[in-house]
């Protein structure tokens, strides 16, 4: 067995989760455990106890309004990205849970999972900051939402207290007359991104740019939102100069350098993954105009 | 289900339709209780942190990395090993099942270490799709990439799946 030795409790309930939580020292809550399980069996975590959310019932729900997609702690990578529903009123979800790792392990990992475990090299945190999004956490005292920029503290760190559990994310419906993309390099399909760019570009009634901001995947310690509509704005949809938004994009950024990429190598990739994706969601949202 | 955080737990599986039970301690993977409590080798156990895909088995028929599961966490679970794959043929045998088959037909292993997980990964991604529509280049890529293989390079795995794709849809089994 690698895991050093912990103990386990399985609640039913919220309630019962935080009591656990409360209660004992060196607890941690385990969901899908996609990221967690690595991190046990490398001992680089040693919890004392892990309360498992897998019992709880009512988590495993993803909700639709027009407003936006509410995704419960339980709800599975691989049921977010067949969700029609979700993909409609927030496309920038399929798009990006589809470059989470592998089948086998969309299986289990969980959105909410990964946002809470906060790495930096993680889809669903860039998607959260991007869409402007928030959790919902439910601590001993009562239940409180936490907004994406107050999550984040750094590279695998949230502000959140020992005693809590996220229950939810809820993503921001797209705007209307907006388009988005996501895309990543990786070593082989479904590794961890060198670099992933998630992005949203708004067209104005006259076809012209609005706005286009973008969020990425390993660049930086905690998610971010860069505006690059300085760039772009108000050039006619067709005619938008998306490689200096690219350009511009590439003096926003503050990449680290480790053994898979250099910092200067992953500042070339947020340009070149800016360009492509800001001009595919520009034509998305160019194509919704047209048919409105 | 419990809020006492205990050190061991018994834990009750259908594997491979066959019910079984072992007391493990709450840090067992699946994948250990699998081979070491259960005596199914046939899983593998790799890298053991999420990267190979070796140990790939099926919890309630979809793929998961058996490594990256606590074996307390599928207590009332069924389970499909590679053992699991083969069927009865009715007289006394068993008949591989169109993974198996494709895999031996296209020579798609050499050493085997890494085959397991392939196989069940592509039994149920094959299951799962519509067998009358032929299988896409990208669909193929798909069912091969979460699995690492360092002997073939995997030009014959993913024409074992092709080939298997091919058998399924004119009828063979499932």
């Amino acid at each position: 067995m690698k895991p050093a030795p912990f103990r386990y409790a399985d609640p039913g309930s919220v309630a019962e989760a935080l009591e656990v939580l409360a209660g004992e020292e060196g607890a941690k809550v385990l969901a899908g455990g996609q990221s967690l399980l690595p991190l046990l069996s490398m001992r680089l975590a040693a919890p004392a106890v892990l309360v498992d959310l897998n019992r709880v019932p009512g988590l495993d729900a993803v909700e639709v309004t027009e407003d936006g997609v509410r995704v419960g702690a339980l709800v599975r990578h691989a049921e977010l990205l067949a969700h029609a529903g979700a993909a409609r009123v927030q496309p920038l979800l399929t798009r990006a849970t589809a470059n989470v790792a592998h089948p086998a392990i969309r299986n289990r990992g969980t959105t909410v999972g990964s946002i809470a475990h906060a790495d930096p090299s993680g889809e669903m945190t860039a998607v959260l900051a991007l869409t402007g999004g928030s959790v919902t956490v439910a601590e001993p005292s009562g239940e409180r939402t936490v907004g994406w920029r107050d999550l984040f503290v750094g590279p695998l760190e949230t502000s959140l207290p020992a005693a809590a559990v996220v229950t939810a994310a809820a993503f921001p419906a797209l705007p209307p007359r907006s388009g988005t993309a996501f895309a990543e390099v990786s070593r082989r399909r479904g590794d961890y991104a060198v670099c992933g760019a998630g992005v949203v570009v708004t067209l104005d009634g006259d076809r012209r740019v609005a706005a286009a901001r973008a969020s990425y995947v390993s660049v930086g310690p905690v998610p971010a939102v860069h505006d690059l509509t300085g760039a772009v704005a108000g050039s006619p949809v067709e005619d938008a100069d998306w490689a200096a938004a690219g350009a511009l994009a590439r003096t926003l950024v503050d990449p680290d350098g480790d053994l898979h990429a250099s910092a200067d190598y992953r500042r070339l990739l947020v340009g070149v993954l800016t360009e492509r994706t800001l001009a595919s969601a520009a034509a998305e949202a160019a194509a919704k105009a047209t048919a409105a | 289900m419990s809020t006492s955080a205990d050190a061991e737990r018994t834990v009750r599986l259908t594997v491979n339709g066959v019910p079984r039970e072992a007391t493990v301690p709450v840090r067992r993977v699946l994948a250990d209780a699998l081979r070491d409590d259960l005596g199914l080798t046939g899983t593998h156990v790799g890298c053991a942190h999420g990267v190979c895909g070796s140990c790939t088995v099926l919890v309630d028929g979809d793929p998961v990395r058996s490594c990256l599961v606590l074996a307390v966490q599928v207590d009332g679970a069924a389970v499909t090993t590679v053992e699991g794959l083969a069927r009865d043929d009715g007289r006394g045998g068993q008949v591989l099942h169109p993974v198996q088959e494709a895999f031996r037909e296209c020579h798609a292993l050499q050493c085997g270490f890494c085959t397991p997980g392939f196989l069940v990964t592509i039994a149920a991604g094959l299951e799962a799709r519509d067998a009358s529509t032929e299988i896409t280049d990208e669909e193929v890529e798909d069912l091969v990439g979460g699995n690492l293989c360092r002997c073939t390079g995997y030009a014959n795995i993913k024409k074992a799946v092709r080939h298997a794709a091919a058998t399924m849809r004119e009828g063979g089994r499932p």
